[in-house]
């Protein structure tokens, strides 16, 4: 990462609730940074904690009762021990964050134009009258065709992808250093989609805007992202920027999710290597080293140790919270690269099999 | 196109949704054309698949194929059989034939039956295995085959997961064993990690049990993977027809080249390499675009494109384009993401 | 948006012909006894009796005389007469309609703002003992019998026999036009009795609505965008919450206008459903058929404007 201060520093995050079933560890310490201008990418599926890290930054967890430590610093500020009051002051403003599916997150019965015109005048001091010449103008911005028109109409009344644009441009409103992006494209079709990432790009470059582009799609991440930080149950287990992650991933978590992917580079004949077992509980999540019960590779002490986050010999900006050596996973990686099953490279790396085999869930 | 006896003959199929006005008495002033002449073949034992985006008509398609649909116009033949306006008993007899499997695991199944009566659904329907122990053996049987405990027989579906429910929906679709499956997105809905689970799954059962599948995703990789010969859907036609190999080794309709690499790939060297972005949205299919639909999209759309309807027809490069000005080998240079034959 | 209101209102016009038809056949067509004898109530002599055949048309075909009652009814707005309170129904009607409207109006305007409010207070604090102790309040309200309350309210309160003597008790009402305080006061007993138990409904109907709204994706981009909490819960919160809520208010206000009985006669004020009582009891049919007929235009045209209303509250209804 870069040597200035990064913009947005998040420092051994937890956040849990407590529910019926148990208390729910929806994160679980995690430590990243975001730099001014630059584009970080939070990967992982459902359960990963993704969602909670980004809402928790701008406070949106506090009202579901969460139990929130650790320290969030924003341009100096600790967003966490902020009050309700003074985080508002900088949500929608110089924070601001979007959401996945844009027809249900913009309000169905208020016009497009209104809800912008609402995100600006939450934090400017100005008149309707100017609010709407400014929200025309994001509308522009963003690219949506003949925006006086779309300003006095519903959402439910233009596509899918103008939406986004709308939900973009209302985000932009009030010139935020930081957007944060939740599963932005999911919804949407792919040419929409590559509509939308360009449009984020642009305006990145335009207003020197970073971006926390949360995803479980590898590819987004590979076009959008400078730095990627994958997260499994709760836990960041490996970042690096994007070229290192692609090129020399260090984390078997990784690895399993590059060779289940299908490609469209690759032939027909490709085997799709599935990650076996299902992404686990939050409330009782495995001892030790979360992802051990589906990794090919396990050992009988990563039922037991906790992994911690640590660079990566000769790469200081690339970390990977794996207990296994690092010589090893090289070796094991160039196994996997090659072609090789989980079980032919772990054979010939010379590694015993795990006690308990990954829960089985495909023969 | 046509495959040497197939098992699935699709011609001139339309289907058409009137949108109805009026103060008093609703009359027909349009209507929504959802699928509006389509033509293919499905050979025995292969996968085809339906790739498109909103809109461009290819779960109505499949619906009209199982007949949950009856067309407004065409022919649909199956198994040499015409089943285009089949009724009553025949009708319930062919869909002991032909099953499908739907795109969200959590709608999908009826959280009030256990997963094993809606396995055993289809044997109660069509009265097979009468007997309770022979049915239940024959469901515990299937929930072996597609990875399922068959012990949990008597759990409900809210106690599994998404891809675990998923795997139940194959489970009943393959209850008797038919001779055509259709998967309607099957795997969108699915974590990274649980999708290459279930599309393994459906490829082993496809050799094993020498199935002919119909494959609808929007996510081209994944249709890449699984699917024999492609078919390119745009606003109720196919725009282009072909071998995976050919479709995405040299694709000629600009719809396909835009769809290729407009498609996000994991691989950053490839991040920022040109792109055909179409501009605009996709057209109302109340309302299309006359003569060649993608006409007002297509970055290569001349004069002779909003005039003449292009056929979809053989351009010796192992597709079927409906096009007038395909790709060049330049054109398809350029965007960049050619698949290894 | 006009196409759909005019279609509404057409629709309306051919659903009041079927309910004039349903009417007309019940009263004129399946008594077993002479309608003459009827329609005259407990005057019956055999004079009487051939005029009313003939003013009604009685000796006429049916089908004639349905179209009679229509002509009569749409052309000149005759609802009949009443033999034995000896005036025409439609001036019966009138003279009592503005006492049922004052009544059923005041109450509705009571029971929203007090349904909604505590809704509201419930929805942000559910779970808690407040919300528990309103939303048992509320079963207790709908519940009882609206002549109980009506009865347990005068007990209380009224200025005559209650044990707090402060609100003006049964008989006291004047219309508006006279004495407009005295108006006002008289009504605040029935209009609580009225309201009690809707508010109690529409409490629940509000709680309910608004907790659901507010796990909608578009509260957390409101939160997102840096909106104070009470804006988030009042502008986005409840403008959805309310959509069905209106739609059942004006189902309530018509069918409370056609059937007010119970409080009119506990607090014996002269609307129309006291009318209506009477009428049964004294076997005055026309006057019957009246206030049904006036019932069901009520309910019809509640009907169409709670469907304007809600097309106009939620736009995504309104191309349909």
């Amino acid at each position: 990462m870069s040597a200035a201060e990064p913009l947005l520093r998040v420092e051994d995050l937890r956040v849990e609730f407590a529910t019926e079933d148990g208390v729910v560890h929806a994160v679980d310490g995690i430590t990243y940074e975001v730099a001014r201008g630059r584009t970080l990418g939070i990967v992982g599926e459902s359960g990963s904690g993704k969602t909670v890290t980004a809402m928790t930054t701008l406070g949106l967890t506090r009202m579901q009762g969460a139990q929130i430590s650790g320290r969030i610093f924003f341009e100096g500020k600790d967003l966490v021990a902020l009050s309700d009051g003074e985080l508002r002051t900088i949500r929608g403003n110089e924070i601001a964050m979007i959401f996945q599916d844009p027809l249900s997150s913009l309000h169905p019965l208020f016009r497009v134009g209104d809800q912008l015109v609402e995100a600006i005048r939450a934090h400017r001091d100005v008149s309707k009258a100017a609010a709407r010449e400014r929200a025309i103008e994001l509308l522009g911005l963003v690219g949506i065709p003949d925006p006086a028109r779309r300003v006095r109409e519903y959402p439910h009344e233009i596509s899918g992808g103008m939406r986004q644009r709308a939900m973009i441009g209302m985000a932009l409103a009030n010139e935020p250093k930081l957007l944060i992006a939740d599963e932005p494209t999911t919804a949407l079709d792919v040419t929409v989609q590559a509509q939308i990432l360009e449009l984020l790009e642009r305006l990145q470059r335009e207003l020197d805007m970073a971006i926390v582009i949360i995803t479980h799609d590898l590819g987004v991440v590979a076009e959008m992202a400078d730095d990627i930080a994958v997260m499994y149950a709760g836990r960041i287990v490996e970042s690096a920027s994007a070229k290192v992650l692609f090129g020399g991933p260090e984390h078997p978590y990784t690895w399993g999710l590059l060779r289940s992917i299908p490609r469209l580079t690759g032939s027909r004949e490709e085997q799709l290597v599935p990650i076996p077992g299902t992404p686990p509980s939050l409330i009782s999540r495995p001892s030790g080293c979360h992802f051990h019960p589906r990794c090919p590779y396990a050992q009988p002490d990563h039922s037991r140790i906790d992994p911690q986050l640590e660079p990566v010999p000769g790469e200081p900006s690339h970390h990977a919270a794996c207990l296994l050596d690092a010589s090893l996973r090289a070796r094991l990686w160039a196994e996997l690269h090659g072609g090789a099953t989980p079980e032919e490279a772990r054979a010939s790396v010379g590694l015993p099999a795990p006690e308990t085999p990954p829960a089985e869930a495909l023969r | 196109m046509s495959a040497v006896d197939p098992l699935v003959q699709v011609r001139g199929l339309v289907k058409h949704f009137p949108i109805r006005r009026g103060v008093l008495i609703q009359r027909k002033i349009g209507a929504v054309q959802a699928v509006d002449g389509v033509d293919f073949d499905v050979g025995r034992g292969e996968t085809l698949g339906l790739v498109g985006e909103t809109g461009c008509g290819k779960s109505t398609t499949a619906r009209l194929v199982m007949r949950l649909l009856e067309p407004t116009s065409g022919e649909i033949r199956f198994d040499g059989e015409d089943i285009t306006h089949l009724r009553g008993a025949r009708l319930k007899a062919l869909r002991r034939e032909m099953q499908m499997i739907f795109q969200d695991p959590y709608s999908s199944l009826n959280p009030r039956k256990t997963v094993g009566s809606a396995i055993a659904e289809p044997f109660a329907i069509h009265h097979m295995l009468e007997g309770r122990h022979e049915r239940r053996r024959a469901v515990q049987e299937l929930m072996e085959t597609v990875g399922l405990n068959p012990e949990h027989y008597n759990r409900y579906p809210h106690e599994f997961s998404g891809g675990q429910r998923q795997r139940v929906g194959v489970a009943r679709a393959l209850a008797l064993k038919p001779k055509l499956l259709i998967a309607d997105e099957p795997v969108s809905a699915l974590d990274v990690s649980i999708q290459a689970q279930v599309l393994n799954l459906l490829r082993e059962m496809q050799r094993e049990l020498g199935l002919t599948m119909i494959f609808i995703a929007h996510d081209l990789s994944v249709v890449r993977h699984m699917c024999d010969r492609v078919a390119v859907m745009y606003l109720g036609r196919i725009v282009e027809i072909g071998s995976g190999d050919a479709l995405y080794g040299s694709p000629r309709h600009p719809y396909t080249g835009a769809l290729l690499s407009a498609v996000p790939v994991a691989d950053p060297s490839l991040a920022h390499r040109a792109r055909t972005t179409l501009s605009g949205d996709v057209p109302s299919p109340a309302n299309p675009p006359g003569a060649c639909r993608f006409h007002t999209r297509c970055p290569k759309a001349q004069e002779l494109c909003s005039l003449e309807d292009p056929p979809l027809e053989d351009k010796a490069t192992g597709t079927l384009a409906a096009c007038h000005f395909p790709l060049t080998e330049e054109e398809i240079a350029r965007i960049g993401v050619r698949s290894a034959a | 948006m006009s196409r759909y209101v005019i279609r509404r209102l057409l629709w309306g016009v051919v659903l009041l012909i079927v309910v004039v038809a349903l009417l007309f056949v019940m009263f004129y067509v399946l008594p077993t006894a002479d309608p003459a004898k009827l329609r005259a109530g407990r005057l019956q002599s055999p004079k009487i009796i051939a005029e009313i055949r003939h003013t009604y048309g009685l000796d006429k075909s049916v089908p004639e005389q349905f179209w009679l009652y229509l002509k009569n009814l749409f052309l000149h707005f005759n609802l009949g007469y009443s033999f034995y309170s000896n005036a025409p129904v439609k001036e019966l009607i009138l003279d009592r309609l503005p006492a049922t409207l004052s009544l059923v109006i005041g109450g509705a305007i009571v029971w929203v703002v007090t349904g909604v409010g505590v809704g509201i207070i419930s929805a942000r604090r559910a779970g808690s003992r407040l919300d528990r102790a309103s939303m048992g309040t509320a079963l207790v309200l709908v519940s009882a019998p609206e002549y109980w309350l009506g009865l347990l309210a005068l007990y209380l309160f009224a200025a005559d026999i209650g044990v707090v003597r402060i609100f003006p008790g049964a008989g006291s009402y004047v219309p508006l036009s006279s004495d407009p305080v005295k108006w006002f006061t008289s009504l605040i007993l029935p209009w609580l009795v009225v309201a009690a138990g809707q508010a109690a409904i529409y409490a629940r109907l509000i709680r309910g609505g608004l907790i659901e709204t507010m796990g909608d994706d578009y509260i957390r981009t409101a939160r997102a965008k840096g909106l104070p909490e009470r804006t988030v819960v009042l502008r986005h919160g409840l403008r959805s919450a309310v959509n069905p809520v209106v739609t059942i208010l004006g189902l309530d206000i018509g069918v409370l206008l056609g059937s007010s009985v119970l409080v009119e006669t506990v607090f014996n004020i002269p609307g129309i459903g006291r009318l209506n009582y009477t009428a049964i009891t004294h076997a005055d049919f026309p006057i019957v058929q009246g206030t049904v007929l006036l019932a069901a235009l009520l309910i019809v045209v509640a009907n169409i404007l709670v469907d304007i209303a809600y097309a106009y509250l939620d736009p995504r209804v309104r191309y349909s």
